[in-house]
């Protein structure tokens, strides 16, 4: 099955100056209500070679995987294989089109075997249609002996493997289905140094196999190690692309940073006091370690690095939502130990989530009891919630917000995406916080809205409330933050004041580029 | 919206209510006499009062499957107290049944809470050890009205206002619950710890205590009611309420409680527990086999899912939906 793949895609690897791409995808554009993913974009793939898609978060990638993959429909552009347009208008089809994605967290069945989840949905059939066991689980030895993996048993359940056996039973799989087109969305980001070597070895063999490779991911070293050619993306538009050992580390990072500047933000004077925040060798067993840092009165502190640098988890300890191992916290010089947000609540941190769907409005209650939820302790009296009173509470702050809505009475998930976050961000505020943390302010609302959102943190830290705002966007870090703090890997990198700082020198410390 | 949605639903299950008596009194007018009424309401008073307490523990996403064998343990154990102690006041007795039964159901709470056992697996577990335990108090023997006190019985048939004692322990316990769900932080959170956990517990919600404290609930319900069947039937026995906890479900799902956890008002319970009760009084009125009846009131629970079903579709955006999904 396998051999007749490398007979028929196989291509010189070198030797033709310009090699037909494999699969090309030109002017592909995508909205979503209120933003836009992805802007007549690009993207080639050739036969044996690996292209990495560079790019910040938001910038599209996930878009154009989920494009290339079936799941969604680009509203403009064209999709060809081998020279001929195709459409794509579900998984199904991109499957047929021999495309197969692997994703950071496998999409496999941790209750099939090995041979199953590689035969899945086109499992050799026998006698009366029934499944051909043995020639499944031969097949299945055959696909992961040629793949240099001989050593994982067809017969072994899936969840009894490791993070990167699993990453090789997704591509054994897309091996079967004859694949010619594979995508990598962050593969390494949950595997060891060992493992990551083990998956370069296996996107070696898939490109000695003809397959064409697109491999994203953050992290440099890797992208330089493996990949051939690289297209880098930003704010959903194609900003370059070419061959990477043509290409200096700087010259991408460049590309990825540079923009033109569409956004303004609020000017202010910062009056910034004393320490209110302290936080000192705050560590949790698995997600960060030894990370201090010090947030001063009327002040935004501003935290970048890269998705899973542990970020959001130091803000959720620091607001009582996980435990840590060490550290120790202290507001206005009480020392503090929040157990529960609750705890954190009362003491006036409160961190504003990033999923507002998911962590932040309770759709089904109307919007006034969304505002008062951390606060029903405070506004009932011997355990009898006051009725006027939690509807004056909900009035000023939706009022200071500027909240479109025609009645508090009105079930919140019939607002907009920036109404729900202006009634997340009144629901906070209502409790009457010292340290407000905001995870990721602005992601997914439109551009309207990010701005009334910038506005009115000026707006908190001019009252002397003091701000930590998680952030993957730079412009938003480097627009609204009067110190900006970096983590990589679950450490504090550095703590920057934001004066004269630019982008490259964010992104390098991110990424861990040595300079 | 969907807060409105439930409203509604309130309004037309009590318009069907109020058809189906209609239509009974074409035929036997007497059906639809005040005072026959009143006798349904008292009937199914006991049901009031249990789909109260499941309707807490369903709106935080659990179920109570134990609510029956908790009742019959209790009863059980009071009617044995009142054999052996005839001199024990009957109030401190309910008071005893309400702790007993609270106590049990703190144990289904505290293995759903500190364990996170899914709640059905739980209180499958406990509706058996519940049962057995009635076996084990009672070494399989009946109480029966002769080792009864006389307070024991008459308490909850005596008359009051002009409504039997019985059905005011209902009209207490809906106000009860009601100025609950609407009037306290505990109400508040019961909601929102349905319809949103992570949200909640962002807000400093404690959803696993709010869990507890729901089961909690529907146990005290659960006790009090096991006076009230073994007062009213004059019989404790292993057997009694024997499937119950079947009916206690379909009341509030049939009274618009989605399973799915967060919606739900206690007009709608008592109104699907009445529902039941009208049906029950009727088909024996027009002539139709207590067999019937078991069709009928299943029916209705797959009529009311579906309604539910697509009153909440339409409640929701899809976006959400999707996200909570995931």
């Amino acid at each position: 099955m396998m051999h007749a793949t490398v007979e028929s895609s196989a291509r010189p690897a070198s030797g033709e100056a310009r090699a037909r791409p494999l699969l090309s995808l030109s002017g592909i554009s995508k909205s979503f209500p209120g933003v836009r993913a992805l802007n007549e974009v690009s993207l080639s793939l050739y036969p044996g070679k690996v292209t990495a898609l560079i790019g910040e978060n938001g910038a599209g990638k996930s878009t154009l995987v989920k494009i290339m993959t079936g799941i969604y429909q680009p509203d403009a552009g064209e999709i060809a294989i081998d020279g001929a347009v195709v459409e794509l208008p579900g998984a199904h089809a991109a499957f047929e089109q021999g495309i197969t994605a692997i994703h950071q967290e496998t999409v496999l069945f941790d209750h099939l075997t090995v041979a199953e989840n590689i035969f899945l949905g086109h499992a050799p059939r026998g006698f009366l249609g029934l499944i051909d066991w043995s020639r499944m689980r031969r097949e299945a030895r055959e696909v992961l002996e040629a793949m240099g993996a001989g050593h994982i048993d067809p017969d072994t359940f899936l969840r009894d493997l490791g993070i990167a056996s699993k990453h090789l039973v997704a591509v054994a799989r897309a091996m079967s289905i004859d694949a010619r087109i594979v995508i990598m969305d962050e593969p390494t980001a949950a595997l060891s140094t060992k493992e990551i070597e083990e998956l370069f070895l296996l996107i070696e063999f898939l490109k000695s196999e003809g397959k064409a490779v697109l491999f994203i991911s953050h992290k440099f070293d890797e992208i330089y190690r493996i990949a051939d050619n690289y297209t880098v993306f930003r704010d959903g538009e194609m900003v370059g692309e070419g061959a990477l050992a043509q290409t200096s580390q700087d010259a991408i990072v460049r590309m990825m940073v540079g923009r033109a500047v569409d956004q303004i933000f609020p000017a202010r004077t910062p009056n910034i006091g004393g320490p209110l925040l302290t936080v000192s060798g705050l560590s949790h067993p698995t997600e960060f370690d030894n990370v201090s840092f010090e947030l001063r009165e009327g002040e935004i502190l501003g935290f970048y690095g890269l998705v899973g640098a542990g970020r959001s988890e130091v803000m959720q300890a620091v607001a009582g939502l996980t435990r840590t191992s060490s550290g120790t916290m202290a507001l206005a010089g009480e020392t503090i130990a929040p157990q529960s947000a609750a705890d954190a609540i009362a003491a006036g941190i409160v961190y504003v989530p990033e999923e507002r769907a998911r962590q932040g409005v309770v759709a089904g209650l109307p919007i006034f009891q969304n505002v008062s939820l951390p606060s029903l302790g405070r506004i009932s009296k011997s355990g009898v919630l006051r009725l006027a009173e939690e509807f004056a509470l909900a009035r000023t702050y939706t009022e200071r917000l500027d909240l479109r809505a025609a009645s508090l009475s009105q079930d919140v998930s019939t607002l907009s995406g920036g109404n729900q976050q202006k009634v997340v961000i009144a629901k906070w505020l209502a409790t009457k916080p010292r340290v407000i943390i905001l995870d990721e302010p602005t992601k997914g609302i439109d551009i309207g809205s990010k701005a009334a959102v910038h506005e009115f943190m000026a707006e908190l830290v001019a009252d002397g409330l003091s701000v930590i705002m998680v952030s993957s966007e730079l412009p938003e870090i480097l627009g609204m933050s009067d110190r900006i703090a970096i983590m990589r890997e679950g450490c504090m990198v550095a703590i920057h004041d934001n004066r004269g700082l630019d982008a490259e020198t964010l992104v390098r410390a991110a990424a861990g580029i040595g300079s | 919206m969907i807060r409105s949605l439930a409203r509604q639903r309130e309004i037309w299950l009590a318009a069907a209510i109020a058809l189906l008596i209609g239509f009974v009194a074409i035929r036997f007018p007497a059906f639809a006499r005040p005072a026959n009424l009143m006798s349904v309401f008292n009937d199914y008073s006991i049901l009031i009062i249990l789909a109260l307490g499941q309707m807490v523990v369903i709106l935080t996403r659990s179920i109570d499957l134990s609510m029956a064998a908790n009742l019959a343990f209790t009863g059980m154990v009071v009617a044995m107290t009142n054999a052996a102690f005839p001199t024990i006041p009957i109030p401190l007795l309910i008071v005893m049944a309400m702790a007993i039964g609270a106590t049990l159901g703190a144990f289904n709470g505290v293995l759903v809470w500190k364990l996170g056992i899914p709640p059905i697996v739980v209180t499958l577990g406990t509706l058996t050890v519940f049962r057995g335990m009635t076996f084990v108090v009672s070494g399989g023997a009946w109480v029966n009205a002769d080792r009864m006190s006389a307070a024991f019985i008459s308490l909850q048939r005596g008359w009051f206002l002009g409504l039997p004692v019985l059905s005011w322990f209902a009209i207490a316990a809906i106000i009860a619950f009601y100025l609950m769900m609407t009037r306290t932080p505990f109400g508040r959170a019961l909601y929102a710890t349905g319809v949103n956990p992570t949200a909640s517990v962002y807000a400093g919600i404690d959803v696993g205590r709010t869990k507890f404290l729901a089961f909690c609930i529907s146990g005290m319900v659960s006790g009090l009611a096991g006076y009230l069947w073994v007062s009213r039937y004059v019989i404790a026995s292993t057997e009694v309420a024997n499937g119950y906890e079947l009916q206690i479900i379909a009341a509030c799902v049939i009274g618009g409680v989605s399973i799915a956890g967060g919606i739900g008002t206690v007009g709608g319970a008592v109104l699907g527990a009445l529902f039941l009760g009208v049906i029950g009084a009727a088909l024996p009125v027009i002539n139709v086999s207590p067999f019937w009846q078991l069709a009928i009131s299943g029916s209705a629970i797959i009529l009311a899912v579906i309604l539910n079903a697509r009153g909440e579709k339409r409640g929701g955006r899809i976006i959400l939906k999707k996200a909570e999904a995931t």
